[in-house]
């Protein structure tokens, strides 16, 4: 366990974007062989076999998503989803600044599996230089018929666009995402009907995350039954962790999944900022449940320890926080964060974070009271569990309640006490 | 004369046609491009660009996509637009005093343009580069690991600029 890398072997190449250098090191070997030896379902059972999961954020097995795909005459859309928006996560950029012919081999092949002929990637519009390099990533791969009409001269098409998104983290998910494809509101649609029966233009469509798809030619060149030998038998692989906060080397690090978190902080990431000690750590983005230093130091990166916490590996985005973090505050920033990227289409979720915003800015002011906190949490038990059409609402309530319940002391320090007045 | 694509977005415009199957896609990307010739995305671009794409989009269509996204400015902004990201990881590493200092610098409070136009400052909900707080964004391009100092260096920088 510990540091490993397959998709960031070359990360010191100055060049490693260009079509020039991924060939040098073998890219595109695996597109030339699904295209010339495997069939779709090869495909599929491979991916299957390996045991990747989703590296968005639910870590759904990739390879039974692709199978969902039913056989119509219908067009499938393909979609990388490289919306990258919630707090503390960064790896995507990362991905596609640096391997951009990664995820368009990542795609092909995933075209070729699910039998589509057209995809999108999807990029956060903030992401500039990102979706400069991807476009022209794209235009080099078709120029050596890597992409486009008879691929390879081996029979199959696939065309690709680079779609901008506008500064919506709600486009991260999924069927928010479709919607902004399809140029109307991101908004998140009800399912049932699934992507995968009816999604881009009401066609069977795949949805994944940009490290899902990097991690693909790899599979292919090494076979799912390898690939599975990385990482833990359930959380195969290796992942991406983003590690921001209070740590002396934050940045990404691509380890085994089942690495000790206690030896991504302090041996990977050099420890705690000046040698502070570690207050929590919240282990996948910003909607996953914090942890004490405690559970922190019990924990490994995969995604049944961290379950095991009652949190989740997300998008794989670590926040350290140390004995100087303010966790009120810190957990007000995040509610803002998710009152201000509500869609507004459900009533808990938009005047419940809203709600739960403007109580955490009145308590950081030093002038909530215990019903505030009361009311923080009985708001909460109607922003969750499917009372929403998206998980939004859910996340807000993983942010806030976790922190308020295992570090209830803070908060209650900075309460103006109710002093009854008799008169 | 009433606004129509300049010869640079009209080219893109062409080039995004044939990349998706229902014309509505071409919203977003038009609205950039709006955005790109007039600095703004404004009702009477907005009517062009409903009137290019065509029945089933109207200006109400347009204008609700517009509105939903933070990237399209519903109204003129600086020739440099500052945004400092707010959120968890860039406050813990000390946004708040990035802002400060660029804010009591340029003399405008958060949300505000300068007299002059040149500048406007913005605080943004995570910037997705969490590892290099603080960062900002200015116009297209990313700062990352800022300090008071670092940013007072990008601002002379910029008034020399323009």
């Amino acid at each position: 366990m510990g540091l490993k890398t397959l998709l960031t072997t070359h990360i010191n190449a100055t060049d490693s974007h260009t079509l020039k250098h991924y060939q040098s090191v073998g890219g595109y070997e695996s597109l030339k062989k699904v295209l010339s030896e495997m069939t779709a379902e090869q495909i599929v059972n491979d991916v299957k076999n390996s045991g990747l999961r989703g590296r968005g954020g639910a870590g759904f097995p990739t390879g039974n998503k692709w199978g969902f795909i039913p056989k119509t005459d219908k067009p499938k859309y393909l979609i990388c989803n490289g919306d990258e928006g919630e707090p503390g996560t960064f790896k995507d950029r990362m991905l596609i600044e640096r391997f951009p012919h990664m995820l368009i081999e990542g795609m092909a092949i995933a075209a070729k599996a699910i039998d589509s002929h057209q995809g999108y990637i999807y990029i956060r519009g903030e992401f500039h230089k990102g979706i400069r390099i991807v476009e022209t990533a794209v235009e080099e791969a078709y120029k050596a018929g890597l992409l486009g009409k008879n691929i390879l001269g081996l029979g199959y098409d696939f065309d690709l666009a680079v779609y901008s998104g506008a500064g919506a983290y709600i486009c991260g998910e999924e069927s928010a995402l479709i919607n902004s494809l399809e140029g109307r509101r991101g908004h998140p649609r009800l399912k049932p009907p699934f992507p995968a029966v009816s999604g881009l233009y009401a066609c069977p469509t795949v949805v994944n995350n940009v490290e899902t798809f990097c991690n693909v030619p790899h599979i292919i060149r090494m076979t799912g039954e390898e690939y599975k030998k990385i990482g833990t038998e359930k959380s195969p692989g290796t992942r991406l962790f983003a590690v921001s906060g209070h740590v002396k080397k934050p940045g990404i690090y691509e380890v085994e999944m089942g690495t000790p978190m206690k030896e991504l902080i302090f041996d990977i990431c050099g420890g705690i900022k000046n040698d502070k000690s570690l207050k929590a750590v919240i282990p996948g983005g910003s909607s996953s449940p914090i942890l004490t230093s405690e559970e922190a130091m019990t924990a490994t990166m995969d995604y049944e320890s961290i379950a095991s916490l009652k949190s989740m590996l997300g998008s794989g985005a670590v926040i350290i926080l140390s004995e100087e973090a303010d966790l009120v505050e810190t957990t007000y920033r995040l509610a803002e964060f998710y009152s201000h990227e509500s869609c507004g289409q459900c009533t808990p979720c938009r005047e419940g974070t809203h709600w739960v915003k403007d109580l955490l800015h009145k308590i950081k002011k030093g002038e909530g009271t215990e019903k505030d906190v009361e009311l923080i949490f009985s708001l909460s038990r109607n922003m969750e569990g499917g009372t929403t059409i998206c998980p939004l609402a859910d996340a807000c309530v993983m942010a806030v309640r976790p922190t308020m319940t295992k570090f209830k002391e803070e908060f209650s320090l900075r309460l103006k006490k109710e002093v009854s007045v008799s008169h | 004369m009433a606004y129509q694509f300049s010869q640079e977005s009209e080219k893109r415009f062409q080039r995004l046609i044939p990349q998706f199957p229902s014309k509505r896609s071409l919203i977003l990307p038009c609205l950039f491009l709006l955005q790109a010739d007039k600095g703004f995305v404004d009702t009477e671009g907005m009517q062009y660009i409903a009137d290019r794409i065509g029945e089933p989009v109207s200006l109400a269509h347009v204008h609700g996509v517009a509105t939903f996204y933070t990237m399209y400015n519903k109204k003129p902004v600086g020739k440099f637009h500052i945004q400092i990201c707010a959120n968890i990881s860039c406050y813990l590493a000390g946004s708040d005093s990035i802002t400060e200092h660029v804010c009591s610098k340029l003399g405008i409070e958060k949300g505000e343009t300068t007299k002059d136009k040149k500048y406007t400052v913005d605080e943004v909900q995570c910037l997705g580069a969490c590892g290099f707080g603080p960062v900002a964004q200015i116009n297209d391009k990313y700062y990352e690991n800022l300090t008071p100092e670092s940013i007072e260096k990008i601002l002379s920088e910029l008034e020399k600029e323009g």
